[in-house]
């Protein structure tokens, strides 16, 4: 179970003039203690969130609930909804295979990604603002899963048009590379830069994260290897007798001992490494959500634009007709007008946002992967010693075994 | 930092080995791997004749550098480097590069060396002075002009075997003749039956195959280094590289002057009958019986008939009721016998999975050299697109990690190689175990011999004392009868030779089985410390110079860890 108590980034919290200002403000979370719940194929896991905090709207200092994982689709969902041109923290993947559902590594696996999740949004100056945030961290499970089956249908984006969104992002990325441009496009070069960097960046991720599961497989099957090595030499000693049986027998037993230093450190690959890549990959693919949110907020503001200068044409035909409908006309143009700020207002609010974003993410990534590389070397170098101390101190074994 | 692109190559998407070979890291020379053109192939499968090459199933796909062992300097066995004592197993210093990073096996008192060419040492405890070295090289196609009926068809391949040696029964100390399969064939044939009950190596198999594929290249390169290491197995041996045939295979010129087999068929072509005629039939010639023949084992042809009597006997040995004559009686014959049957069961599944871990290790190293790469190309991505220096931090740590996994990857292949160089001495030790069964085999077809030729005298002698108390009865004599009983006496006279021959034969045969099986215990015994503590040394060694590359890059990203 990883509990982290991160102090909070430089200029987040919020200030209350009621609370005592020594302690700076804190929000601090964590997700434990996973438990099956239901049986069959209604059973589920459920987590305990546990949440510790200063914030004056907030019930604390502690406080614990009990959250599923469609909880935390809610809360992500929300995020995305309304805080658009951030990068939301991107959520573990439901699993497709059955069997694997339930299986402690998964449900390791998982845990851990959520925590991240959770954590990230608490920590970020914004996010950690949000309302949906405090429901999911405080509210009883009923109002929780009121505000999770109201949001589904009306306002719950379904998958397939968020697919679309990224479909019609990337044809208009590609018809940018082969230089065909269409209408309705932002033509920020640096942005278009982002862009691509964005979508070649996640095919590197993808590959390093395929072969760092494959290698975390690969030392399962060493360590199996090295178990059944370990046996058959240790048969065959005993058929032998005397020294070389005896030498026989010693070099199997340290051969299933290390099978043992190989398994666990197959485990800590996968949850310190490898999962850090996959969680990088998520995050890209998260703001790829974002990029099309920008694109159509961007098209929006131009179809608008497009809208308003056509009612202008129209209402000055009016004017100069003095039609009785001029009247109707100058108030819907003043409402698209209103609108058509409101749109523009969005999607600068967007671009500012992605800007500073990038930013915050560029680097929270160094540091996310820095860690992941150092816990791999060091995991690599700790397994490398064990092997190299337990094969060493055979040596003088065998030295003494064969001369006698 | 940016465009600091001058290590990084140009990679596809998926890292192929020379990829990874030719990927130059900037803080190691670049030394490749040694050239690998000698895939380690075994014929079948299972076990076979260690004079065949071995095949590691991964061979076609990767084939295993043979890394050069001459000029290598053992850091245990030679003298020190100048910072530690030869009994500090403490790190191994690190060499100028990670591909001359190798560990020659520590093969006991031998200090056995197998080369690309040339030498292997005998390691006769006796005389060590004394030596056999002999080596098989300069494949050629040649014609057998006589006996080809297609004009130009039957061409076979020589080989030049070039022998050195001090042994007295060579006359000289270097030569050269040419020979081809088929001659080893004959050497191999005459070996056996000169030494029973020896734990003769077992010859390179004849693979049949289509005379296209007997022609290519890899064939024909296979084939010679089985002959290699055969013939060296010959030498090796302490009774047989004195052999009268191994001699004459491989000092006389021309064409080789040994009989094919001792089959007494072709004798009978030349019409000229040397086995006890009544082991034949009834009928009595004065012929010139060799009692000695029976000191051969039964083959085909003339011997057709042996085969069967003895056949007979051996059915009567299993399902009669009464006991043969002579019992395998050595309690402690029959004991080694079951221990080996053991032994060679249990080595044949260690060896399997000594295999499986071998590929084990093969695919981690596989695997940690395709994650190097790609993080390589990502690492130049994130630089050549850096916005934000926090992206060339992050290009800078992960270039570390990429290059130590290559390096990781590099030494996984090292490993890899000298792993099987050592753990080849079980698949060895499956070859040798055919030839002690062979040597058993011999033992048990002797004694069967000996049982027979009992029989037979039992058999004259009750029909003996039949005919004279038939004869008995009539007064005056019977002089049919009275020849016949002659007759019979001097059969079984032959006969009883003949029997003290086979007797004398199977006591021969029963020492050399003894005396191998020491031989075998006391070679097993070396051989297999030997490979242990090589195996166990590689594996430190290396292990060793991982941790060391990686305790390199868990400092330099030590400042993450602090930060949480």
């Amino acid at each position: 179970m990883i509990t982290t108590q991160r102090s909070p980034t430089g200029g987040g919290g919020l200030q209350s003039p009621r609370s005592p200002s020594s302690q700076p403000p804190f929000l601090s979370v964590s997700v434990t203690d996973p438990a099956k719940m239901g049986n069959g194929v209604q059973a589920y896991i459920s987590y305990k969130v546990i949440t510790k905090t200063n914030f004056p709207d907030y019930q604390g200092p502690e406080k614990i609930v009990i959250r599923r994982y469609t909880d935390f689709v809610w809360l992500r969902d929300c995020l995305f909804k309304k805080y658009k041109g951030i990068f939301i923290p991107p959520l573990p993947e439901k699993s497709t295979v059955e069997k694997f559902r339930f299986s402690a590594e998964f449900i390791e696996m998982r845990r851990q990604a959520l925590d991240s999740f959770v954590n990230r949004i608490a920590l970020h100056h914004e996010l950690q603002k949000s309302e949906d945030l405090r429901t999911f961290l405080q509210a009883d499970e009923q109002t929780m899963e009121r505000a999770r089956s109201q949001d589904t249908g009306i306002f719950k984006r379904k998958p397939a048009d968020l697919m679309q969104i990224f479909r019609d992002v990337q044809s208009k990325v590609s018809d940018v590379v082969l230089g065909k441009e269409k209408p309705v496009e932002e033509t920020n070069p640096e942005y278009e830069k982002l862009k691509r960097y964005i979508f070649e960046l996640e095919d590197h991720l993808a590959e390093a994260q395929k072969h760092a599961y494959r290698l975390v497989k690969r030392h399962r099957e060493l360590g199996q290897s090295l178990a059944d090595f370990g046996k058959a030499i240790k048969l065959l000693g005993a058929c032998e007798g005397d020294a070389l049986g005896t030498a026989f027998s010693e070099l199997g037993a340290k051969s299933e001992m290390l099978s043992i230093k190989l398994q666990r450190e197959a485990h800590n690959l996968l949850m310190n490494f490898e999962e850090p890549l996959k969680d990088y990959v998520r995050a890209v693919q998260s703001i790829k959500g974002t990029i099309a949110e920008r694109a159509n907020a961007f098209r929006q503001q131009c179809e608008l634009a497009e809208t308003i200068k056509l009612k202008e044409i129209d209402l000055n035909k009016l004017r100069l007709t003095r039609s009785e409908r001029m009247l109707d006309a100058e108030h819907e143009y003043e409402e698209l007008k209103a609108e058509g700020e409101e749109a523009t207002r969005r999607f600068e609010t967007i671009v500012r946002l992605m800007n500073e974003e990038i930013v915050r993410f560029q680097d929270e990534k160094t540091q996310d992967m820095g860690l992941a590389f150092h816990e791999f070397a060091k995991g690599q170098a700790r397994l490398a010693n064990g092997i190299a101390d337990a094969w060493r101190s055979l040596i003088p074994k065998l030295d003494s075994l064969s001369s006698s | 930092m940016g465009s600091e692109n001058q290590g990084f190559e140009e990679a596809q998407l998926y890292a192929s080995r020379e990829e990874m070979e030719s990927l130059v890291l900037d803080d190691d020379d670049n030394k490749k791997n040694s050239n690998d053109n000698n895939p380690l192939s075994r014929s079948n499968g299972g076990a076979n004749g260690d004079g065949s090459q071995h095949h590691h199933p991964l061979s076609s796909s990767l084939p295993f550098a043979e890394i050069p062992t001459t000029d290598d300097d053992d850091p245990l066995l030679s003298s020190p480097s100048p910072h530690k004592s030869p009994n500090a197993f403490n790190s191994f210093l690190e060499p100028p590069s990670y591909a001359d990073a190798v560990f020659r096996s520590f093969d006991g008192d031998h200090g056995k060396q197998i080369n690309g060419h040339g030498v292997v040492s005998t390691s006769s405890p006796s005389s060590s002075s004394d030596y056999l070295k002999i080596s098989v090289t300069d494949p050629q196609k040649d014609q057998d002009l006589k006996n080809s009926l297609v004009p130009g068809g039957n061409t076979f391949v020589t080989y030049l075997i070039t022998t050195w040696t001090n042994l007295p029964e060579f006359n000289g100390t270097e030569f050269s003749v040419r020979r081809r399969f088929k001659d080893v064939v004959t050497l191999s044939d005459r070996l056996s039956d000169s030494y029973r009950g020896f734990f003769i190596p077992l010859r390179p198999d004849k693979n049949v195959v289509e005379s296209q594929v007997m022609q290519k290249q890899e064939f024909v390169d296979q084939r010679r280094m089985a002959l290699e290491k055969y013939l060296r197995k010959l030498a090796a041996h302490p009774v047989i590289r004195r052999s009268e045939e191994l001699r004459v295979f491989l000092q006389v010129q021309g064409k080789l002057p040994l009989m094919k087999t001792t089959d007494v068929a072709s004798r009978m072509l030349d019409g000229a009958v040397k086995l006890p005629k009544q082991l034949f039939g009834e009928s009595v010639v004065s012929a010139a019986v060799d009692p000695n023949d029976v000191s051969q084992p039964a083959k085909g042809g003339r011997d057709l008939l042996r085969i069967f009597k003895e056949l007979r006997q051996s059915v009567t040995n299993d399902w009669g009721e009464t006991k043969p004559p002579v019992v395998e009686e050595d309690k402690e014959f029959l004991e080694k016998k079951k221990k080996l049957q053991d032994f060679e069961l249990e080595l044949t599944n260690l060896s399997q999975q000594a295999e499986s871990l071998v590929k084990a290790q093969q695919d981690i190293g596989e695997t940690l050299g395709q994650l190097g790469l790609a993080f390589v190309k990502l690492t130049k991505f994130e630089s050549e697109e850096a916005m934000f220096n926090s992206q060339r931090v992050r290009a800078a740590d992960m270039k570390n990690v990429a290059t130590s996994a290559v390096k990781a990857s590099r030494l996984y292949r090292e490993l890899n190689a000298q792993t099987v160089r050592h753990l080849d001495k079980l698949h060895e030790y499956l070859g040798v175990m055919l030839a002690v069964n062979n040597a058993y085999a011999d033992r048990s077809n002797a004694l069967l011999t000996v049982q027979t030729l009992l029989s037979e005298l039992s058999n004259l002698n009750s029909r003996i004392e039949k005919l004279e108390a038939a004869a008995s009865k009539i007064f005056g004599g019977d002089r049919s009868r009275v020849r016949k009983i002659e007759e019979l006496k001097e059969t079984m006279r032959v006969t009883d030779e003949a029997k003290n021959c086979a007797v004398r034969e199977y006591e021969r045969i029963k020492e050399n089985n003894k005396n191998e099986l020491d031989r075998l215990d006391k070679e097993r015994h070396d051989d297999f410390f030997g490979m242990l503590k090589g195996f166990v040394v590689n594996q430190a060694g290396y292990a060793e110079k991982m941790a060391s590359v990686w305790e390199t890059v868990a400092n330099e990203t030590s400042g993450y860890a602090k930060s949480c």
